[in-house]
């Protein structure tokens, strides 16, 4: 009888667990897996510069970009508000990684157009990698000024400036993402006495969520090799982001009026500590081109 | 000692007449119909073992993989609705009551256990079919998931995206573990 109770006692509580003995099974036969981190940030765009996003298989992300004029501009320019700058861009997802679009910048009339490629994967499990790293290429060609009002031959060799960055993000925990971009502008044909034709340069920034549509974000792009005479600043950008369904607003204040490359990293004509200050937004509406699924 | 060893002899016997079930393919889907736009995803990574003998089920769902058509909706469902960085899993726990594993076509059965999701654990009951073919069993279910309930929140500014409450679908074929 005693062997009986024993025995009993052995049984009874492996009767009780027996749901989660089972689930221990189940574990045991899972496939590790490796959890990734691609949502960073909330867009392509941190402030001005881009970010290491890409817009997902399928989608076509529409950005309109707009910078008003610099507040120290005063009553008579009302502060700015009477000036506008303005990239409308399209961005196609080819797939998760790789993304392709153009864009129009109204500052010197530019055409550009852009591939983005996710290099690598912050990831967790079976594969670990503390970094998101996605490359970035872009061309512009600057249609101002016309042929015919250029004070030298132009031809559209000079017009034209490229961009190659890394991206290269961690996203620390829910609400804090750092991001650094080196970078370089090569420029065809500048004036020598005050510019380079390559600018190297390092961006810097980073976003703080403040709830789970909301964030607060900061850039900043420091030149390495600077002319003595180039009359430009470094960018600086700060923002908030607000996300809604399919649309992401952004809503930045910043010393460039430039969205492009160059003009964001090699041309920024505002002191941003002197007033230069413009106010502007971003906003993003993405389409599913292709399902998923 | 007669009572011991006929003790044993129950516990050996269903060990061996009890039928262990995994999952040879799994579906689990869920549907969301709203003023603006309907929702819905499909996940085929579950995993889950079914006891036939006692009617112990559990079920494993990596959560990242519901895959959406677009891929916006994806990457919110992930970050801002199920938070998947924080809660990767959705599991149950429970039991499959008025199956039988000798009778022929389908048949009406419940499922009475606990599901976790979005890291809060509910007791749940859901009906559902279980049909055997040769050694195979499938086993159905639809039923109706409240998102307060897991405390998934839904912000005001997308109200007119998502449902309160979500349909969902479950289809599991197994076979012999």
């Amino acid at each position: 009888m005693n062997k009986l109770i024993t025995l009993l006692l052995f049984v009874s509580p492996s009767l009780a667990l027996a749901q989660d003995d089972l689930m221990a099974e189940l574990e045991k036969t899972q496939k590790p897996r490796t959890q990734y981190f691609d949502q960073a940030f909330k867009g392509t765009r941190l402030v001005n510069g881009q970010s290491v996003q890409t817009v997902g298989k399928g989608a076509l992300e529409f950005i309109f970009a707009h910078r008003f004029g610099a507040m120290n501009g005063g009553a008579y320019e009302l502060f700015g508000l009477d000036q506008a700058y303005v990239r409308i861009g399209l961005e196609y997802g080819i797939n998760d990684r790789l993304g392709v679009g153009i864009g129009r910048n109204s500052v010197d009339k530019t055409m550009d157009g852009f591939l983005r490629y996710k290099v690598l994967r912050q990831s967790k499990g079976t594969t670990n990698f503390p970094l998101t790293v996605t490359a970035f290429a872009n061309a512009a060609i600057r249609t101002s000024p016309k042929k015919e009002d250029a004070t030298y031959p132009i031809t559209t060799v000079d017009r034209m400036s490229y961009t190659g960055q890394l991206l290269i993000a961690r996203k620390f925990n829910a609400q804090l993402s750092l991001q650094l971009m080196p970078t370089i502008v090569h420029k065809n044909t500048v004036d020598r006495s005050i510019t380079n034709n390559d600018t190297y340069a390092l961006g810097a920034g980073g976003r703080v969520k403040v709830s789970k549509s909301v964030a607060l974000t900061a850039e900043y792009y420091y030149r390495f090799n600077t002319n003595p005479n180039d009359p430009h600043y470094n960018a600086i950008g700060v923002g908030v982001d607000i996300e809604t369904g399919g649309h992401v607003f952004q809503i930045v204040l910043t010393n460039t009026r430039g969205l492009t490359e160059r003009a964001v990293v090699t041309e920024t004509e505002d002191n941003f500590f002197d007033g230069g200050i413009h106010l502007g937004f971003n906003v993003t509406r993405s389409f599913q081109l292709k399902k998923r699924k | 000692m007669r009572i011991y060893l006929s003790l044993l002899f129950i516990l050996i016997a269903s060990v061996v007449f009890g039928q262990k079930f995994t999952t040879e393919q799994s579906s689990v889907s869920f549907y969301s119909h709203a003023a603006v736009e309907d929702i819905s995803a499909k996940n085929t990574a579950t995993t889950s073992i079914f006891n036939s003998a006692t009617g112990e089920i559990v079920f494993s769902i990596p959560v990242t993989d519901f895959v959406f058509e677009k891929s916006l909706m994806q990457e919110h469902f992930n970050e801002k609705y199920l938070e998947t960085e924080t809660y990767p899993k959705s599991t149950f726990k429970g039991k499959i009551i008025g199956f039988n594993e000798s009778a022929t076509g389908e048949q009406q059965v419940k499922a009475q256990g606990k599901l976790t999701l979005h890291g809060v654990t509910k007791d749940i009951e859901v009906s559902g079919t279980a049909v055997m073919k040769s050694t195979k069993l499938v086993l159905k279910s639809k039923f109706i998931i409240v998102l307060e309930d897991y405390n998934v929140k839904r912000p005001k500014f997308a109200w007119q995206n998502i449902a309160e409450q979500v349909e969902v679908t479950v289809e599991f074929t197994y076979k012999p573990l």
